[in-house]
């Protein structure tokens, strides 16, 4: 981030910027929704045919792809709100939506 | 050199004729009377090549002044006109202009809210949005209508205000009666308001902003309205020393309130609009048949100027108040409540009286201005105030 907020707390009125702009572009990345999700896509590697209908419908840009195929590291759980586009879009039925947290051991 | 040409047209098309003359590079707008005749106006001047703005139709109010928000934040010089219903359905987009500082010129004609539906004029449009942060200029006749709405984007504009500004005029009365106006030639305009130098552009990529931010969860969104308080204070400076610039090139005079016959008075009116001039004429009436009387116009009604209207009332016995709108529920409408406060300062008591006049295009006839200054006459020797708000002429 090249505008530094680390003092922001001892700002006075002065000193935040005109209309509550924010003097730079690009800044959504740092803001991480990925806490908002309560479910998670998981997607099945031998059905997906690597069509990116998922990379293009994601609204959050979380999805990675390299070499023109989805990623191994595919997902980006930082921004991934789990809205479940993906899933719903993906012509072949690749992505399933599992609830958050039911692997852990407290809710197992 | 100015050169001024004398003109016999209305107070819409010269509202046009200064949107031409100040050089907007977006306007968008949605016609609506009575203000549709100038952005009717408008466009042709953009289809005859007169004016080299991008003139955008959209499909309602909301979007007329979302599609101005969004010209604005990119950085361009941006005027728009409306009316009553369409104020009204720009609501959240006022709110949004005064707090993203987007310096957009708009002139509203001042007419009636349903319901029930009226299409001619009263205050209670621009009075609904006197708290939506934007400077608010009223005009009482054509020619300060002219002269307000570029005065307005001068003000606008001015790095120490930033802040968006409404130029009114009253529907039918000055929007569509035909006037003695003087314009400015266009070099005068377009050096009087020079070129907008504009703050965090969203076009100019090469200093990438983002606009449109969330400040909530104990984010500063306190201090951003604190900063716009700050702002519209300061902007109160800028309008009275813009309009000493506009009286240099024009000859004509702007106050935040203009006075007259007030040095001696006993008793005045305070009144906005149109309706100032049928004021004037009652109390020069008054003034032959031995009643001091005076009367005090406000041109100026945000920033509100308190302390220019209680020096200009101070020596006054009686007060009345005109409003053209309704505040329910309030102790009065909302000059009367600013004008009270004013006084408020002042060591002597005045008493004050407020009449709700002209809603919906109720006549305001000379004998109703007379009634208002024969209470103020009673009042001063002695007699009692009216108690509570009066519907002047109302049956």
């Amino acid at each position: 981030m090249k505008w530094d907020i680390s003092d922001i707390d001892s700002w006075k009125t002065d000193d935040f910027p005109l209309g509550a702009v924010i003097p730079e572009a690009g800044n959504s990345h740092y803001y991480r929704t990925g806490g908002w999700r309560s479910e998670r896509p998981v997607r099945n590697v031998e059905t997906c045919t690597d069509c990116l209908i998922c990379w293009i419908d994601c609204p959050d840009t979380a999805i990675h792809v390299a070499d023109e195929k989805i990623a191994a590291d595919w997902l980006d759980l930082d921004h991934c709100k789990g809205c479940g586009i993906c899933a719903n879009e993906c012509p072949v039925e690749a992505i399933t939506m599992v609830p958050e947290g039911c692997e852990l051991p407290e809710v197992r | 050199m100015t050169e001024i040409r004398t003109v016999a047209t209305t107070g819409n098309l010269v509202v046009a004729e200064a949107m031409r003359q100040c050089r907007p590079d977006v306007v968008a707008a949605y016609p609506i009377t009575p203000q549709t005749t100038i952005v009717e106006e408008f466009a042709k001047y953009v289809a005859q090549g007169r004016v080299h703005t991008e003139y955008v139709t959209v499909e309602s109010e909301h979007s007329a002044m979302s599609a101005c928000v969004g010209a604005s934040a990119a950085g361009a010089r941006v005027m728009t006109a409306t009316a009553s219903q369409g104020l009204a359905l720009m609501w959240e987009e006022l709110h949004i202009a005064s707090g993203m500082r987007l310096p957009i010129v708009m002139a509203n004609a001042n007419r009636a809210l349903s319901a029930p539906i009226n299409i001619h004029c009263d205050h209670g449009d621009a009075m609904g949005a006197r708290d939506t942060g934007w400077v608010m200029l009223f005009a009482e006749t054509a020619q300060e209508a002219y002269d307000n709405t570029i005065i307005a984007l001068k003000v606008a504009e001015d790095p120490e205000v930033l802040l968006p500004a409404m130029s009114c005029l009253d529907g039918f009365i000055t929007t569509h009666s035909i006037d003695r106006i003087e314009l400015l030639d266009d070099d005068t305009v377009t050096g009087f308001v020079g070129t907008y130098q504009p703050q965090n552009a969203l076009l100019d990529i090469d200093n990438a902003v983002s606009h449109g931010c969330f400040a909530g969860l104990g984010g500063p969104y306190f201090e951003f309205k604190k900063a716009q308080r700050m702002a519209i204070d300061r902007s109160k400076a800028v309008v009275e020393r813009v309009g000493n610039e506009f009286t240099k090139v024009s000859g004509r005079d702007f106050g935040l309130v203009e006075t007259d016959m007030m040095d001696d008075a006993d008793v005045a009116i305070v009144v906005i609009g149109s309706t100032a001039g049928n004021v004037r004429h009652v109390a020069k009436e008054m003034r032959a048949g031995g009643v001091k009387a005076g009367i005090v116009k406000v041109r100026c009604f945000r920033p509100f100027p308190h302390a220019e209207l209680a020096a200009a009332l101070k020596g006054c016995r009686a007060v009345a108040v005109l409003d053209r709108a309704e505040s329910f529920g309030a102790e009065g409408g909302p000059l009367y409540l600013e004008t009270r406060s004013a006084l408020y300062d002042l060591e002597s008591r005045i008493p004050v009286v407020n009449y709700i006049y002209g809603l919906g295009g109720s006549d305001v006839r000379l004998e109703l201005i007379h009634r208002v200054y024969a209470d103020l006459s009673d009042i001063a020797s002695g007699s009692a105030a009216p108690s509570g708000l009066v519907y002047l002429g109302a049956r």
